[in-house]
């Protein structure tokens, strides 16, 4: 009885399938154009939604980077220098560079981000962008095409930030808090401000992507960050002269185990300033982390290497002095070479920065308290030139003839005309930071006095500038 | 009544602790000190700057005593603190006239 009532029930269900076939035929043939419009608009809605994709990715690497940067300032930097400095200086050290992420932000919201990414001349930025105007959610494809524009602003901000806070190592324990808030405002617009134009900004003389007169390759910020705070440093540590009692007096670090923390930080920061460079999520960003990890490894087996050999033993304070020296030489070529450059390059700026620091600064008998010129200044001068040597276009094709061909990028890929350009972005950092900073310590030594008196250094900068003490150790307080 | 006064490495601490507490010594005061007797010092580099530390940190422990447990004390100190080293250390024994207890005024070797 059920058989029969099933085979019907299959046939029905053909006829009424062939029946529905048909006319979906039918349809097809009659309305063939709007079907067409439709999957016009699908492909359409599919690339937007794709392109919405990769630009959320990149946003999101992007303000990871920006997050990590900031951390490098405070706490790493704040930490590094804070526990090279003896105990009675540790807050107004660690002050110094915290100060920087609250004025330089300011500063960089009203005029300064305007000044080094505006559109402006060869060497400076002009005033479209005053108080962030024009600075949002639309993206500037000169810069990032990928990002919004106010993420770019904001990453590059916390460059700002870090480069004047690097300074403050070379006049650390003496300078007054008023004179270096002071120093740092007239710095970050007169020195950093058309630097950072120069190199990154539109239209800048020493521009390698945006078709500059001289393109430098200044991946990360050799220059612009490394070269001109190593350099400001080296000048304010000679015009300041020496903390009082140095060097017959002992002023050894008063917690390396600070220092060590900070410098661990520093290097995890670091893949935010280098990696993020690439200012997508893509494989330079990858290329550009592999490299910074590397020289950083390289640089601090170098420098530690180095001081076994002259002193016998291997110190905590040589290995990470050591991985910030790879770090700093490998900012400007970390998204222009490949790892084994990376190794060469880091072992070569911690056996160059050990030397500077340990003899050349010794021979030369200035006080650069914790070594700012040693390794910034000289790791980036060094790092900048190697970019120049190991500059690889298969890592990164920056310069194209007019057909988009490749051209060679560096010394070893047969563009020795690099290692002029490279030449002429190190001459012009080293410039501007040497008249720039004597210029402003003029002014505000002027204005306000460079120095604390000697009874406040000797007291110590955290009580004398700050009213306060890092470690308050007495019974009373239990 | 007799002060002793003993200047001991930092590591010994715990054993001459161990070994007058077993004497019936029953107070002591420790602080810790730095200085060097004939041990001289040693040198520390900070990114290649050579500093000489002469002072080495030591423990120094003082406890006034009865003059019938000077002895004891004396043999029990410099038999925990002894490694045989230059930097062992040495015990002071001076006079005391006298001895007050803070709490209720007793004096002399009650006090202790």
């Amino acid at each position: 009885m059920q058989k029969p009532f099933a085979k019907w029930f299959l046939l029905v269900l053909i006829v009424v399938s062939f029946a529905n076939l048909a006319a979906a035929q039918g349809l097809g043939t009659s309305g063939s154009s709007s079907d067409a419009a439709s999957s016009a608009d699908r492909l359409a809605k599919l690339e937007q939604q794709a392109a919405d994709a990769k630009s959320s990715a990149d946003n999101a690497w992007m303000l990871i980077s920006s997050a990590l940067v900031l951390m490098m300032t405070g706490p790493g930097l704040a930490l590094f220098y804070g526990g090279l400095v003896r105990k009675k200086n540790v807050l107004a050290t660690m002050m110094q560079s915290f100060a920087m992420m609250a004025i330089v932000t300011v500063l960089w919201a009203l005029v300064e981000y305007s000044l080094a990414f505006g559109a402006g001349n060869s060497f400076i930025g002009g005033l479209h962008n005053l108080f962030l105007r024009g600075v949002g959610a639309q993206p500037d494809p000169d810069y990032a095409a990928t990002i919004p524009l106010q993420t770019f602003m904001v990453y590059q901000l916390m460059f700002a930030v870090i480069t004047p806070a690097l300074i403050t190592g070379a006049f650390a324990e003496r300078m007054k808090f008023s004179a270096m808030a002071l120093f740092m405002i007239l710095w970050s617009l007169l020195v950093y401000a058309p630097m950072a134009h120069m190199v990154w900004g539109k239209g800048g003389l020493l521009n390698a992507s945006l078709g500059g007169r001289f393109p430098t390759l200044d991946f990360a910020g050799g220059t612009v960050v490394h070269i001109t705070s190593g350099v400001s440093a080296l000048v304010c540590a000679i015009y300041l002269g020496r903390r009082l009692g140095y060097p017959e007096e002992p002023m050894p670090p008063h917690s390396v185990v600070l220092s060590f923390m900070g410098a661990c930080l520093l290097w995890v920061g670091w893949f935010g300033f280098n990696a993020g460079s690439a200012l997508n999520a893509g494989s330079l960003a990858t290329s550009a982390f592999v490299a910074t990890h590397f020289a950083a490894a390289a640089a601090a087996l170098g420098w530690a290497l180095a001081e076994w050999v002259r002193n016998g033993k291997p110190s905590v304070l040589g290995g990470i002095s050591g991985a910030v020296a790879g770090l700093v030489a490998i900012t400007p070529a970390a998204g222009f070479v490949g790892p084994m450059p990376a190794l060469v390059i880091g072992a070569i700026a911690g056996v160059f920065c050990y030397t500077m620091v340990a003899k050349v600064k010794a021979r030369l008998g200035y006080d650069d308290s914790l070594d700012a010129f040693g390794v910034h200044g000289a790791g980036g001068t060094i790092g900048a030139l190697l970019t120049g040597v190991f500059a690889s276009s298969v890592v990164n094709p920056i310069f194209k003839n007019s057909q988009g061909v490749a051209l060679p990028s560096g010394l070893i890929e047969g563009n020795s005309h690099q290692m002029l350009n490279q030449l002429v972005g190190i001459v012009i950092a080293w410039g501007l930071a040497i008249v720039g900073t004597l210029v402003i310590l003029k002014v505000v030594d002027l204005a306000v006095g460079l120095r604390v008196s000697d009874d406040h250094e000797v007291q110590g900068l955290d009580l004398s500038q700050h009213g306060e003490e890092g470690y308050y150790w007495e019974a009373s307080a239990s | 009544m007799t002060k002793v006064e003993a200047v001991i490495q930092t590591s010994r601490l715990d054993a001459v602790k161990t070994a007058l507490q077993d004497i019936g010594v029953e107070g002591m005061t420790v602080i810790e000190v730095r200085g060097h007797g004939l041990q001289k010092g040693h040198t520390e580099f900070y990114r290649g700057r050579e500093y000489t530390v002469d002072l080495l940190p030591k423990i120094k422990m003082e406890m006034v005593l009865p003059d019938d447990l000077v002895e004891k004390a004396v043999q029990a100190i410099a038999g925990a603190a002894r490694t045989g080293k230059i930097g062992d250390g040495k015990i002071f024994l001076s006079r005391i006239d006298d001895a007050i207890r803070i709490r209720n005024d007793e004096r002399g070797e009650t006090a202790l």
